[in-house]
């Protein structure tokens, strides 16, 4: 046996993981610059990046799926981020880019990817001509495509909240919500505004390439909430500090996997390798949730107090041991706290355990924010812009990327359902609060960027 | 990091049985795949062997070798899986 090269409990654990903690890279994400594929004619423009995507992009797929079966590490999702489409657009005087979202969509279905993200726009300090055709597309856009994803990025700690671009997107998700009303509303969950969007995230829906990225570029999202759960759950007496200690190593694997993944696929592109985005993302699949690792941490339900405590704990831990196992990471990096895609969430909100409040407080500790959160479909668009503004401001404050991804569900009222489906889930709708933010919020301008010194 | 070598990582895994190793390894041999190293031990009631093999003069791709691994667990009720090694060196090591 000493001769053998390999522990055989590191390759039984291996193994473990794999095959019964879910552990997977959940995606391998394309990032492609459309800069140069501006033209006065938004239809040109659009065939260029139709063009642009499937050169790209035309072998991803197969890519990852030798890679899956070579290595055999399940890889869910394979999918594309382009340059914020505003950039791209705005050199047409054209009054809408819905026409950019299909040549997207066509594009994503041609090279086979279930998602492409761009569909963005950039306007933390204010808005182009560009940037505004671009925001009143984002909806129609969405209810007519499938694979397309939108983001806005309305916020920054170096510039501010744009408040006029807050109270657009307020706008923009009830009326996503309306055109898809037949279906819960489904076009919002491909919408994200963020505050300090990052350029290099490949979860989706919030994937863009962002301006500073190379030509092409390859980024892996991890995944594994199951594998920290049963790591977690084997420890009943840690203390916390063991407890993050245990964390960390978890981590630190199932890092290393995505590294694994990233480089060969950026070797058999011909693609420079990005980052690895080390996020304990959940499914609604029993076992991956990040909600079931926070109460196997000692929690009765989430939601309850010391949540707060229990996810910056575990927020810290995954990016500490995923920061040693690969040479760039990058993205949001971090624990994902969505609602409908977190089968612990549901129960936890289905419980009365978690409100819109309490998450409100978590995202100001975990890496990104309110996420797949469905709400009264009668919800004012002032209460929805000062959702936005509440959740831009914590990342503001924090130094932090922030994220919203709500769904005012069409007819739907707290304590009904909504269903997605898939990988979305399905989410009760929960209370927001009553009173009014209209006359704060239609103040409008930016509220400016806080001081970096002078922390307390 | 240079793509590294030919060498998969079998795992075989399940209820003690006569011939299992001989049943495993005809399979890889079949394939003209050599065998390096192998080990067996017990993990609780189970039987595990974990088993090196190189593909440098294979006559079948990995994933047709797979399936014929995945047959022959079928029909000894085991489960059997084959991944490179790099799987199992990056895991645990930078």
């Amino acid at each position: 046996m000493r001769s053998f090269r390999f522990d055989p409990e590191e390759i039984l654990e291996t193994v473990k993981m794999v095959q019964m903690e879910n552990l997977d890279i959940r995606t391998i994400t394309m990032g492609i610059s459309l800069r140069d594929c501006a033209h006065p004619s938004l239809q040109s423009a659009a065939l260029r990046a139709y063009d642009k995507i499937c050169r790209c992009a035309g072998s991803l797929v197969a890519v990852g799926d030798s890679l899956e079966r070579e290595y055999g590490i399940p890889i869910i999702n394979r999918r594309i981020a382009v340059t914020p489409i505003a950039l791209v657009a705005e050199s047409s005087d054209a009054g809408d880019y819905v026409l950019m979202a299909q040549q997207l969509e066509r594009a994503a279905g041609e090279v086979g990817v279930n998602f492409i993200g761009g569909f963005s726009a950039l306007v933390h300090k204010g808005m182009t001509r560009g940037d505004r055709v671009l925001i009143g597309s984002i909806a129609e856009a969405l209810a007519t495509t499938e694979r397309v994803c939108a983001s806005v990025n309305v916020a920054s700690t170096r510039a501010g909240i744009n408040m006029d671009a807050v109270n657009a997107m307020g706008a923009v998700i009830r009326d996503c919500a309306q055109r898809t009303r037949e279906r819960d509303g489904l076009a919002c969950a491909k919408l994200v505004i963020f505050c300090n969007a990052v350029e290099d995230n490949p979860f989706m829906a919030g994937a863009f390439h962002g301006i500073g990225e190379p030509e092409c570029v390859i980024n892996v999202g991890v995944s594994g909430p199951g594998a920290v759960l049963s790591a977690v759950r084997r420890a009943p007496d840690a203390d916390l500090g063991e407890l993050a200690s245990i964390i960390k190593r978890t981590a630190f694997k199932i890092t290393r996997m995505g590294e694994l993944i990233g480089r060969r696929a950026s070797e058999r592109l011909g693609v420079p390798f990005g980052i690895v985005d080390l996020s304990l993302a959940p499914t609604p699949v029993q076992g991956d949730s990040v909600a079931h690792i926070l109460e196997a941490m000692g929690l009765e339900r989430v939601g309850t107090h010391g949540s707060t405590a229990a996810l910056a704990m575990l927020n810290d831990a995954v990016k500490k041991g995923g920061a040693m196992a690969s040479s760039h990471v990058g993205g949001l990096s971090g624990a994902f706290i969505p609602v409908s895609e977190d089968i612990g969430m549901i129960e936890a909100v289905a419980a009365g355990a978690l409100s819109l409040d309490k998450l409100e407080a978590m995202t100001s500790v975990c890496s990104v924010g309110l996420d797949m959160i469905a709400l009264p479909g009668d919800t004012p668009v002032e209460t929805l812009a000062a959702i936005i503004a509440d959740e831009a401001a914590i990342g503001m404050i924090n130094r932090k990327t922030t994220a919203v991804r709500i769904i005012p569900a069409p007819g739907k009222a707290v304590g009904e359902w909504v269903e997605f489906g898939g990988l979305l889930g399905r989410a009760p709708v929960m209370a927001v609060n009553a009173h009014s933010a209209e006359r704060f919020v239609r103040r409008a301008g930016r509220i400016p960027a806080p001081l970096q010194a002078l922390n307390n | 990091m240079p793509e590294s070598s030919n060498r998969i990582i079998v795992t075989v895994v399940g209820q003690d049985r006569t011939g299992i190793i001989a049943e495993t390894s005809r399979v890889l041999a079949d394939a003209n795949v050599n065998i390096i190293d192998i080990s067996q031990t017990l993990l609780g009631e189970f039987f595990v062997m974990i088993l090196i093999a190189d593909l440098a003069h294979a006559s079948v791709a990995l994933e047709e070798l797979k399936s014929r691994l995945a047959a022959k667990a079928a029909e000894l009720g085991m489960k059997i899986d084959a991944q490179h090694e790099d799987v199992f060196k990056f895991m645990h090591r930078v």
